[in-house]
Order: C-alpha cells, then sequence, then structure tokens
C-alpha cells in the first residue's frame, strides 16, 4: 500500500479518526470498512472526490442533526456514504444490502461455534 | 441493537452474531466482490497495512510503562483493564484485558481456541494466523513447536503457559525487557515492542546495530 492510496482516503475535509501514523479503528468492522472504500478508489469504481463529497455530506447531515460530534460515530457515517455512493453510481439499492445484511446475520447465528461465518450457512439462502 | 443475550456458557458465541452495521459492512464487502470490484486479499492487505501497523503501538506504549514504571507494572499485574484505562485505551464494555509478564521461568502465549478473541484495544486487529485453525489447535498441543515456527527457541527450564482468550478476557502478554536498554525513554522501549512479542510468538529484541 503506498502513500498516495491513503491520501486519497483520506483526502476528505471530514478528519478521520488518526495518530500520528494514520486511521485508528475502534472495532475490527471500522477498519473493513475503511479498506473497502480504499480498494474501491484503487479500483476506479469512484474517485478521491466523489468519496470526500459522499462522506462530508453525510457527516454534514449528522452534525446538522446532532450527532458526530466527538467522532464516535465516524464510521457508521462512513459506511452510509459508502452505501449512498454506489446506490448513486447505480451499483446496489438499499433493499439489495437490506437482504444481504439480513442473509449475513441469518448466516452468523446459524454457524457453529468456532467455525468462520459463511453466507452459505443462511438457512433461508436460495441455492 | 439486537435480541441476542449473552449467555455465559458460551464465551465465544459473541462471534457467531453480527450487529447491524457488522452485517451491513459485510454485504457491501460482498456485493462489491461479487461484481469483481474488490479481491478480498486485497482488503486484507489494505487492513493488514493500516492496523497491524498502528493498532500494536498502544500496547507498545503499556508494555514501555510497565518496563519503565513499578508502580504501573504492579497496578497492570492487579487489574489490566483499569492500567490501560490509564493510557486511553478501552474496549467497548464487558473486556477484561489480563496482562500476563513473562519471567525467566515461564514464557506466555496467547491463543482463542474458538475463534479470534483478541485484545484490540491494546493491540488492533488479530493477525491472520492467529484466526486460523492451526494455530489455534497447535499452540494448545505443541506451544513449544508454535515457538519454533515463529523462530523462537526459549532457554531450557523455562516453561511455557497458554492462555485462551474468551469473549470476556483477552490476554495482552507483557514481555521481558531485554538487557541493553537501561535508561531508555519509553518511546524508545515501546520501539522494540512486536506485536508478536504481546501474543508470546515473539521476544522484545534490541536489534544489532548496523
Amino acid at each position: 500500500m503506498s502513500q498516495p492510496d491513503l491520501a486519497a482516503a483520506l483526502a476528505a475535509d471530514t478528519p478521520i479518526p488518526r495518530d500520528a501514523d494514520g486511521p485508528v479503528f475502534a472495532e475490527p468492522w471500522q477498519a473493513q470498512a475503511f479498506a473497502l472504500v480504499v480498494a474501491l478508489q484503487n479500483k476506479g469504481v469512484f474517485t478521491a472526490d466523489e468519496w470526500a463529497q459522499a462522506l462530508g455530506a453525510e457527516i454534514a447531515e449528522a452534525v446538522a442533526e446532532g450527532g458526530c460530534r466527538d467522532g464516535s460515530d465516524y464510521y457508521e457515517r462512513w459506511c452510509e456514504a459508502l452505501e449512498h455512493l454506489l446506490i448513486d453510481k447505480g451499483l446496489t439499492s438499499h433493499a439489495g444490502v437490506d437482504a444481504l445484511a439480513a442473509s449475513w446475520a441469518r448466516a452468523a447465528e446459524a454457524t457453529p461455534h468456532g467455525k468462520p461465518i459463511v453466507l452459505e450457512n443462511d438457512p433461508e439462502r436460495e441455492r | 441493537m439486537s435480541g441476542h443475550h449473552h449467555h455465559h456458557d458460551h464465551d465465544h458465541d459473541h462471534d457467531n452474531h453480527f450487529t447491524p452495521i457488522e452485517a451491513r459492512v459485510k454485504a457491501l464487502e460482498t456485493l462489491m466482490v461479487a461484481k469483481g470490484y474488490v479481491d478480498p486479499a486485497a482488503l486484507d492487505a489494505i487492513i493488514d497495512t493500516y492496523e497491524t501497523k498502528i493498532g500494536p503501538r498502544n500496547g507498545a506504549r503499556v508494555v514501555a510503562r510497565a518496563w519503565s514504571d513499578p508502580a504501573f507494572a504492579a497496578r497492570l499485574k492487579a487489574d489490566g483493564s483499569a492500567a490501560v484505562a490509564e493510557l486511553g485505551y478501552g474496549g467497548r464494555g464487558g473486556e477484561h484485558i489480563v496482562a500476563v509478564f513473562n519471567t525467566p521461568e515461564e514464557h506466555n502465549l496467547i491463543v482463542c481456541t474458538l475463534c479470534s478473541c483478541y485484545p484490540w484495544p491494546v493491540l488492533g486487529l488479530p493477525p491472520v494466523w492467529y484466526k486460523c485453525p492451526p494455530y489455534r489447535s497447535k499452540a494448545v498441543i505443541d506451544p513449544r513447536g508454535v515457538l519454533a515456527d515463529f523462530g523462537v527457541t526459549l532457554p531450557q527450564g523455562q516453561s511455557i503457559r497458554v492462555w485462551d482468550s474468551t469473549a470476556e478476557t483477552r490476554f495482552i502478554v507483557i514481555p521481558m525487557r531485554p538487557v541493553g536498554t537501561e535508561g531508555w525513554s519509553e518511546e524508545k522501549l515501546a520501539s522494540i515492542v512486536s506485536r508478536d512479542s504481546m501474543i508470546g510468538t515473539g521476544l522484545a529484541v534490541v536489534e544489532a546495530q548496523s
């Protein structure tokens, strides 16, 4: 991973929670969401500028509603921005994400302890 | 958040449950992988680059403080969660961080035999091998063999104690302070504390000056 990728990911005017060496994550899903955005930019699915605008808009909306003050919900906004941007690009829909998220949740519950959670474990999944 | 309740007879069942946001991130990832926009291996590489470099530095500061300040070391031994909170590190509640100190007599190794419980607040995300079945089983059956795999040979007579992490209790190994580090600042001490040394698959070492 080169520095320009990080620069692109951090291009948003809104500061990312980070310390001297880079972004900091409180929980693994935050790192996953972060990596997803970096990977999609690397692939050219959206530009750094498009991402900055999407994330900025999401945070501005949250701040207007009284949230996002201490940055604790930063990565929730991050995920919403990603979802909205992908919908704008015509790559998915709210309903599509809802259905797949529900499938993952069922798969997790149905997975025996100690086994990796895979989507195939969703009992309601069409085969 | 959900109707999920934690049962204490299943320490690990938290791992088989996704919060709504976790499920949503997985859904977005799955969609992008299916479209060929994202390679899961590339995601792992990005996470590894950003996270493994960053997370363990918290733990390294804890170790450096423990080496430098005997009173802190005593508090860390008595109540790991409270002591790491002094440095501003904390989890999402409910998890106890227990610091296990290496001694000349005993080396400590941490594992999560059932999933991948790990002290995120001090070590960041677990490395890939920590989550893999071979490490999880071999750490218990043959810890000395695991250390050999990592290129670590312990002195004869130093036993190995293996700690199995759970949802409630996460361990961090406090490695022994290497000789030749007398008078070092905490910052300099922290620089020689590797992630692996805090899992127990490595030791804190002073690199030979070139």
